[in-house]
């Protein structure tokens, strides 16, 4: 798979997590491509920490409404049904636990369930805007990305960036294959058939469970 | 009493090192000709409280370009390189708030709250130099309400009275912080006589506005 094909497949199986009537948000990048594939005839509602519950796709070009962005800064579309509400309305929705999934990326993330998204010291610092909210406040955390960065595991023993949250992490999903976050430690649930445990174990620092029932990951 | 002034009336009453609330997210529902004209007059050493920073050429990334920040309260500033570069070089103290922290010390001091527990930050920087407190066995922060001198709003449709209703995204911070300054502000895309707004669709209350501006829309 190229990093494209990567980014679709991962896209694809956190889709499965979703469920009917659902409130969710999804974070900028690949969580974002998750909305492509809402399985049909489920009712799912995207949340857009900005303000406002029913966000839709890209409008078409020409027909952008400036008064209407995503979280990224992005012209993108409300649909029937949906509402606007102001920061502190779109922050208790997340932090009240209204929301039952939130999608994000990760720069690291360990087998406690602790992450690290929002800054590198001294290399890059954009802040963490509502992620440090989501993560606490979501019924279920899933970080979506890539297995490694350069080669480099980004799944490791215990996070050395500033944390986003602690232990709030449920669920990670990634190309090689979906992982849980129990009081154990990480449980691999799934794996993509392209790939075997060594494979896996080999591009994660984390201690990885196999579990007894290990099933091929579908998306 | 008159609100409708000129943008120059209105922000005739801001001076150097005042503390300013913009509201908007990402230039998104941001007064931008009210920032414009910050930028136009010069006024330095402000503390500017708002979700973002824009970007270099449009919001409240203008001021930060123009070396007008000297303390900065935001959430994400990741979108305008300058204020990572003034962060940096030590020119500008910026003080990084989660989101939703953000918004609830302005709604807090708007309220007359005396602050609010929240869970988010426990376990990361956040909770440095923070009271915890235990509440039915989940952990806390105490943090505390946040207030400025000024508060610069964006409304889609303003009545006189300052009555405002808002469009799309836009309302971002501009409900709260119309709460919680002393001088506030509303950059009107529209201004409209008394009574053409129905009560039922105002969202901010007249009450909070000292002045209006703008309205060529």
């Amino acid at each position: 798979m190229d990093k494209k094909e990567r980014k679709a497949f991962i896209a694809k199986r956190v889709a499965k997590e979703l469920h009917d009537g659902d409130v969710v948000n999804l974070g900028i990048g690949l969580p974002t491509m998750v909305a492509n594939y809402v399985p049909e005839g489920m009712d799912v509602t995207f949340q857009s920490e900005n303000g406002f519950v029913g966000l839709g796709p890209a409008p078409e070009e020409g027909k952008e409404d400036k008064d209407i962005i995503n979280a990224g800064g992005m012209p993108v579309t409300i649909k029937e049904g949906g509402v606007f509400f102001d920061s502190a309305t779109s922050f208790g929705i997340i932090r009240g636990g209204h929301v039952d999934m939130t999608v994000l990326g990760a720069l690291q993330v360990d087998g406690k369930g602790n992450l690290a998204n929002w800054m590198i010291p001294g290399k890059m610092v954009p802040g963490m805007g509502g992620a440090m909210d989501l993560v606490v406040g979501a019924k279920k955390v899933i970080v979506a990305m890539e297995h490694t960065v350069k080669g480099n595991p980004k799944i490791l023993k215990e996070c050395n960036l500033p944390l986003t949250a602690a232990g709030e992490v449920d669920l990670i999903i990634t190309e090689m294959g979906v992982m849980e976050v129990t009081d154990k430690g990480l449980v691999l649930t799934e794996i993509n058939p392209e790939f075997t445990v060594e494979d896996v174990k080999n591009a994660t620092e984390a201690e990885l469970i196999v579990a007894d029932d290990l099933k091929k990951m579908e998306a | 009493m008159n609100k409708v002034v000129t943008i120059e009336e209105a922000i005739s009453h801001i001076e150097d090192g005042m503390s300013i609330m913009i509201g908007g997210f990402l230039s998104c529902g941001t007064p931008c000709k009210l920032v414009d004209a910050l930028v136009e007059k010069g006024v330095k050493d402000l503390t500017i409280i708002s979700n973002d920073t824009g970007f270099v050429d449009s919001g409240v990334g203008k001021l930060v370009v123009n070396k007008q920040v000297k303390t900065l309260y935001a959430s994400h500033i990741g979108t305008n390189k300058e204020t990572g570069n003034q962060m940096n070089a030590g020119e500008m103290e910026v003080h990084l708030v989660p989101q939703g922290t953000l918004a609830e010390q302005i709604r807090a001091a708007g309220a007359g709250l005396g602050g609010f527990l929240t869970p988010t930050g426990v376990g990361t920087v956040i909770e440095e130099g923070k009271e915890k407190k235990e509440i039915d066995g989940v952990t806390y922060l105490l943090e505390k309400p946040l207030k400025a001198d000024v508060a610069l709003l964006l409304g889609h449709k303003v009545d006189k009275k300052g009555n405002i209703v808002y469009r799309g995204s836009t309302r971002t911070f501009n409900t709260v912080m119309a709460t919680a300054a002393d001088l506030v502000i509303v950059e009107a895309e529209n201004i409209v006589e008394v009574g053409e707004i129905d009560q039922n669709e105002v969202v901010t209350p007249g009450i909070f506005v000292d002045y209006i501006v703008g309205g060529d829309k």
